[in-house]
């Protein structure tokens, strides 16, 4: 956003409450590698220089990427300010930060949609003996108590967490409601260039069928390895993962898992199916060379004949619990009435419901594409150009 | 496919503009569901449906429908009705059918015939009290569709998965619910004690 405001010549400041990167130098698991193949992680002429174009950026190498994009676009970064509430006044918004206060007449709200962990409620329900941990404090395997470990929730976070920590010898149980399957490679090709090449990854958010309902799909069970291996739950079942049911409550103690397993991974492999029909039909209109091999289908989810429904938190086969629930945005600064009743932000493709504001990076915010790296250049230049036209409006009523 | 060449009989129209309407008025969508049972003799009870509460002010059935329930006679008693558990194959058959139709409706998939067969394992040991490691409940239950559409059979599949996914009986059954029980002593019908 900072490029295309400084091509549009307009005044602006980047506030950034650590350094430049910042989530991914503090906030992230020490293995953590992008989903997105490097040749797809790119910014506005600003693309992968290395040497491995398929492989998976670690968080050093996001953090050098960014923190040298920033560079090379001349943002005008003010680091360690982090901002403490943003307010509406006659003609903008006031920003209070923690090295003084800012006036603008708009405002674009860059933080990210996983500031903090979603941790369901009944987690207040876990003994004390229990260790408990979120993706934002688990940091690696070794800050576990040695033993099992329950690991609630089976999206991109849930399986990587799940693998690690079971291959560090701490016998993993995982919890798995709503997830979606893809295979890291199909016929020959990134499941993400698919995405791309297909133009799913397009998507607009004013043509999908129910915006609600796609804007919280969980994010799919992807790994970036440099083997490029698929980690979906019969990878996790192979390494002798246990797989239960969604947490759905905590009584007397113990933990209970739904029964509703078997249909849930019924629901995930029905829809990697009709992801991979999609990728077929688009391949077939486009030749033979398009991909590499034919097409193929993978075995359906290995479920347990009978998955455990309970287990006793108190029996000390569970020393710690991972909640890889999801994540949410962080938004107390923001003292505008700018959020619906379930506090997310009130917003129409990125324009929030107040003058002048804007929003990035939030999962689906313009296309499918927009959390991720390479989604925000098109997201980026359409909020620019309202921006602007939004300022030339407040200037002619300014008279500035 | 002809989706307005479809009819299984849902009014999906209304469904979705419900959908539309409540979730703009979420306190409209708070239902309460009803049943009253009177005891008759030994394991005989009869319940009756006939009001609920929902779109904020009270319905009623269009006729109060009542449920004779018993035990059989391999358990002494006089099978004057379904058991209670076999109330609850009931409940999720029902429930589970009547997705598949909207599901099928709504992805305009036309449907020929639809049937469940449903079979819930259950040791009587937990409720005799014999073993105290066995549940009372069914340690499992086990759902057969036989759907006859023109559709392949992924889309029927996924029918099926979705039916699950927005059931409220498969969610009663699969999840914990909490049941609160209180009790009152009744005034004696006779008097005079």
């Amino acid at each position: 956003m900072s490029r295309c405001l400084t091509e549009r010549s307009i005044d602006h400041v980047v506030l950034e409450r650590g350094e430049v990167a910042n989530s991914w130098r503090r906030e992230r698991w020490e293995s953590l590698r992008l989903l997105t193949p490097n040749w797809q992680s790119r910014l506005p002429g600003h693309g992968y220089q290395g040497s491995d174009p398929d492989g998976f950026m670690t968080m050093p190498e996001v953090v050098d990427f960014v923190s040298r994009y920033a560079g090379a676009v001349d943002a005008p970064v003010r680091t360690r300010t982090a901002v403490t509430a943003v307010r509406r006044t006659d003609d903008g918004y006031l920003v209070v930060s923690e090295h003084g206060d800012w006036r603008c007449r708009s405002i674009v709200l860059a933080s990210g949609a996983c500031n903090l962990p979603s941790v369901p409620p009944l987690a207040a329900a876990v003994p004390p003996s229990i260790a408990c941990f979120t993706p934002l404090d688990y940091g690696n395997s070794s800050r576990l108590p040695e033993g099992g470990v329950l690991v609630v929730g089976a999206s991109a976070t849930g399986v990587q967490l799940a693998q690690e920590i079971h291959r560090s010898g701490r016998p993993v149980t995982l919890a798995v409601g709503e997830h979606v399957r893809m295979p890291r490679l199909y016929r020959g090709r990134d499941v993400l260039w698919w995405m791309d090449a297909t133009g799913v990854w397009d998507e607009r958010y004013d043509q999908v069928d129910d915006l609600v309902r796609a804007r919280n799909v969980p994010s799919p069970q992807l790994v970036g390895t440099p083997e490029r291996a698929t980690l979906d739950l019969n990878a996790l079942v192979g390494d002798g993962v246990e797989l239960v049911g969604r947490l759905a409550g905590i009584r007397d103690g113990k933990a209970q898992f739904s029964g509703s397993l078997r249909n849930q991974c019924a629901l995930a492999d029905l829809k990697m199916g009709r992801l991979l029909d999609t990728f077929d039909e688009w391949a077939s209109d486009y030749g033979p060379d398009v991909a590499h091999g034919a097409p193929e289908r993978f075995e359906p989810t290995r479920v347990p004949d009978s998955p455990r429904l309970e287990i006793d938190l108190a029996s000390g086969e569970i020393r710690s619990i991972v909640w890889c629930t999801g994540f949410r945005p962080d938004y107390r600064w923001l003292d505008v009435p700018v959020l619906d009743r379930k506090g997310c932000l009130r917003h129409d493709g990125g324009v929030v419901d107040a003058p002048g504001m804007y929003a990035l990076g939030l999962t689906f915010l313009r296309r499918r594409k927009s959390s991720f790296i390479h989604g925000a250049e098109d997201d980026a230049r359409d909020l620019s150009a309202h921006l602007a036209t939004y300022l030339g409006g407040a200037a002619a009523q300014h008279g500035s | 496919m002809a989706g307005s060449k479809v009819n299984n009989g849902v009014n999906v129209d209304a469904l979705l503009a419900a959908r539309e309407a409540l979730s703009k008025a979420p306190e409209g969508a708070k239902f309460n569901w009803r049943a009253t049972c009177k005891w008759v003799n030994g394991t005989h009870s009869r319940s009756a449906v006939d009001g609920f509460h929902g779109l904020g002010q009270e319905q009623k059935h269009k006729t109060e429908f009542t449920f004779d329930a018993d035990h059989p006679e391999v358990f002494a008693s006089e099978d004057n009705g379904a058991t209670p558990v076999e109330f609850v194959l009931v409940g999720l058959a029902s429930c589970l059918t009547a997705g598949v139709a909207s599901v099928a409706q709504n992805r305009g998939i036309q449907l020929r015939s639809v049937e469940a067969k449903l079979e819930g394992s259950m040791d009587i040991q937990g409720i005799l009290g014999i073993d105290k490691e066995v549940r009372n409940g069914y340690d499992g239950i086990r759902v057969t569709f036989d759907i006859d559409a023109d559709a392949p059979k992924k889309d029927i599949e996924a029918l099926v998965a979705q039916s699950q996914k927005r059931s409220a009986v498969f969610d009663i059954i699969t999840n914990p619910t909490n049941v609160t029980v209180e009790v009152r002593k009744a005034a004696s019908a006779g008097g005079g004690r």
